[in-house]
C-alpha cells in the first residue's frame, strides 16, 4: 500500500519556509521556517494561541498558507502527497452513530483500503477491541482519542500530524500511545505531536519546537517546562 | 462499490440510526398538508388549480430541513476534515450527499402524496404518468442545488437561515417548472412537455456547476 520507501533520518522530508497564516486580521503564523527530518519525533509545544494547531492544519492541507510555502515528500502540491500523511486533529473526526470498526471501514475505502484486516490491525494496535460493537458516541474520552489515532494510522502514513492526543486519556494509556508512536518513529515514520502535556514524550521525542505568538521560538533535543536554548 | 456509492450507503446508515432529516422532514410536511387542508375548502376543480404549488411549496420547505442536517453531521467531531485530508475526490463527496437528499426527498413524497390526494380530492385529468418524471426531475433539482448551497453555508454562523436565501431565488425557475407541469397534468388543461425539457435542462446546467464548484466550497476556509 505505502509505495513511497522510507526516507533516511537525516533527509528533510518538509522544508516550511516563511509560512503566513492569517485569519481576517489575526496572524496564527508569522513566518514560520524551519526544516523536520524523516524518521523523527517532534513534540510541538507552546501556550494556547501559540500556532500549533494552526501550523499542523497547514501541514495537513487543510488551511492555505496566506504566504510561504511547504514542501513535503519533495513536493510543493500537499494534495499530491496527501496519502502519505495521517492526520489525528482535537476532535475525533468520527461519526458518533457508527462503531469504531465502521468508522474505519469508511475511511479506509477513502484511500482504497479494501483490506478489512487493516482496520481490525491499527484498532488492535491502538489497544481497542476490533468487535466492540458500541457506536462512537458511547465510546468513553480516551477511547475515542485511540480510535482517532487508528483512523490516522490507517493509511500506514509516512508523516503522522498529531493534535492533542493525549488530552483526557489516562497516563497509563498515554504512555502506551507514546510507546506505540516510538515504535513507529524508529519504524522511519515522522511524527508531529501538538501536545500541553509535553512531559510525556520526554525520552520518546527527538526535538522539543517551541511556538510563541506564531513563530518557532526554541528547538531543543531535551525537554524543558519552558522554551530554551533559540533555534 | 465505488466511492460516491459507500459514501451514501454510510449517509443511508447514519440516516437509519439516527433518523433525523426524514423523522423532520415527515412532521414538517404533515403540518403542512393538515394546515392548508383546513385552512382552504376548495372544490374539485380547484383542488387541480393549486394542488401543484401546495405540493410543491410543502416539498420544498420540508426539504430545506433535509438538506440543513445532510452537512451538520459532517460538521459534528468535524468529520468533514477527515474527507478532506484524504485523496478522495471531492465530487464523490457532492454525488453521494446529493444522492441521499434524492432519496430522502423520494421518500418523503412518496408517503405524503397520497395524503395529498385524499385530503384535496385530487384526480389527475391530464396523462398522469408524467407525474412520476416530474417528481423525479424536479426533486433532483431541489436537491442537488440545496446539497451545494448547504455547503456554501456550512462555515456561516446562521447557516439554517443562509440556506433558503441562497436557495429559493436560484431555485425559482424549477419551482415554476414543477409547479406548471403538475398543474398541467392534474387539469389536463394543456401540455407538460416543455416544463419538462425546462426541468431536465434546468438539473443538467445545475449539477454540471455543482460538479465543477464543489471542490472550491469544500475546501474554503
Amino acid at each position: 500500500m505505502n509505495a513511497t520507501p522510507i526516507a533516511p533520518a537525516t533527509t528533510p522530508i518538509i522544508t516550511v519556509t516563511d509560512l503566513v497564516k492569517q485569519f481576517g486580521r489575526f496572524a496564527a503564523l508569522r513566518g514560520v521556517s524551519a526544516t523536520f527530518n524523516a524518521g523523527q519525533m517532534y513534540a510541538i509545544l507552546g501556550d494556547n494561541g501559540a500556532g500549533k494547531t494552526t501550523l499542523l492544519r497547514t501541514l495537513a492541507g487543510l488551511n492555505r498558507p496566506t504566504r510561504g510555502s511547504i514542501t513535503m515528500l519533495g513536493s510543493n502540491n500537499l494534495r499530491a502527497v496527501c496519502r502519505q500523511v495521517g492526520y489525528m486533529a482535537h476532535p475525533s473526526l468520527l461519526y458518533d452513530e457508527m462503531t469504531g470498526m465502521e468508522n474505519l471501514h469508511y475511511f479506509a475505502r477513502l484511500y482504497d483500503i479494501t483490506d478489512d484486516q487493516r482496520c481490525a490491525s491499527v484498532i488492535t494496535a491502538v489497544g481497542l477491541d476490533p468487535d466492540l460493537a458500541r457506536p462512537v458516541g458511547q465510546y468513553s474520552q480516551g477511547m475515542r482519542q485511540r480510535m482517532s489515532l487508528a483512523r490516522a494510522l490507517l493509511n500506514d502514513p509516512q508523516i503522522l500530524l498529531l493534535d492533542e492526543p493525549f488530552s483526557n486519556v489516562d497516563l497509563r494509556s498515554a504512555r502506551e500511545m507514546v510507546l506505540l508512536l516510538g515504535k513507529m518513529r524508529d519504524n522511519g515514520k515522522t511524527i508531529f505531536v501538538v501536545t500541553h502535556q509535553a512531559f510525556l514524550l520526554e525520552g520518546a521525542a527527538n526535538e522539543f519546537v517551541w511556538m510563541e505568538e506564531g513563530k518557532i521560538v526554541s528547538r531543543t533535543s531535551h525537554y524543558s517546562p519552558t522554551p530554551g536554548e533559540k533555534p | 462499490m465505488s466511492l460516491t456509492g459507500v459514501t451514501l450507503i454510510k449517509d443511508l446508515r447514519l440516516e437509519w440510526r439516527s433518523k433525523d432529516a426524514i423523522n423532520s422532514m415527515l412532521f414538517f410536511a404533515l403540518l403542512v398538508v393538515v394546515i392548508f387542508s383546513f385552512s382552504f375548502d376548495p372544490t374539485a376543480e380547484e383542488s387541480r388549480q393549486i394542488a401543484g404549488g401546495l405540493i410543491w411549496v410543502a416539498f420544498l420547505f420540508a426539504a430545506v430541513v433535509a438538506l440543513n442536517q445532510t452537512w451538520a453531521r459532517e460538521i459534528r467531531n468535524q468529520v468533514l476534515d477527515a474527507y478532506r485530508v484524504s485523496p478522495a475526490p471531492a465530487n464523490s463527496l457532492f454525488l453521494a450527499k446529493a444522492s441521499g437528499n434524492f432519496i430522502f426527498v423520494l421518500v418523503l413524497e412518496a408517503l405524503m402524496t397520497p395524503l395529498f390526494v385524499v385530503f384535496y380530492n385530487l384526480r389527475a385529468l391530464g396523462p398522469a404518468w408524467q407525474l412520476p418524471i416530474v417528481a423525479l426531475l424536479g426533486t433532483w433539482a431541489l436537491v442537488v442545488n440545496g446539497t451545494f448551497f448547504a455547503a456554501m453555508s456550512l462555515r456561516t454562523r446562521s447557516r439554517e437561515i443562509m440556506l433558503p436565501l441562497l436557495l429559493f431565488p436560484i431555485s425559482l425557475p424549477a419551482v415554476l417548472a414543477m409547479v406548471e407541469a403538475t398543474t398541467s397534468i392534474l387539469t389536463g388543461e394543456y401540455s407538460a412537455k416543455f416544463w419538462i425539457v425546462l426541468l431536465a435542462a434546468y438539473d443538467l446546467v445545475f449539477t454540471t456547476g455543482c460538479l465543477l464548484l464543489f471542490d472550491i466550497v469544500l475546501n474554503a476556509e
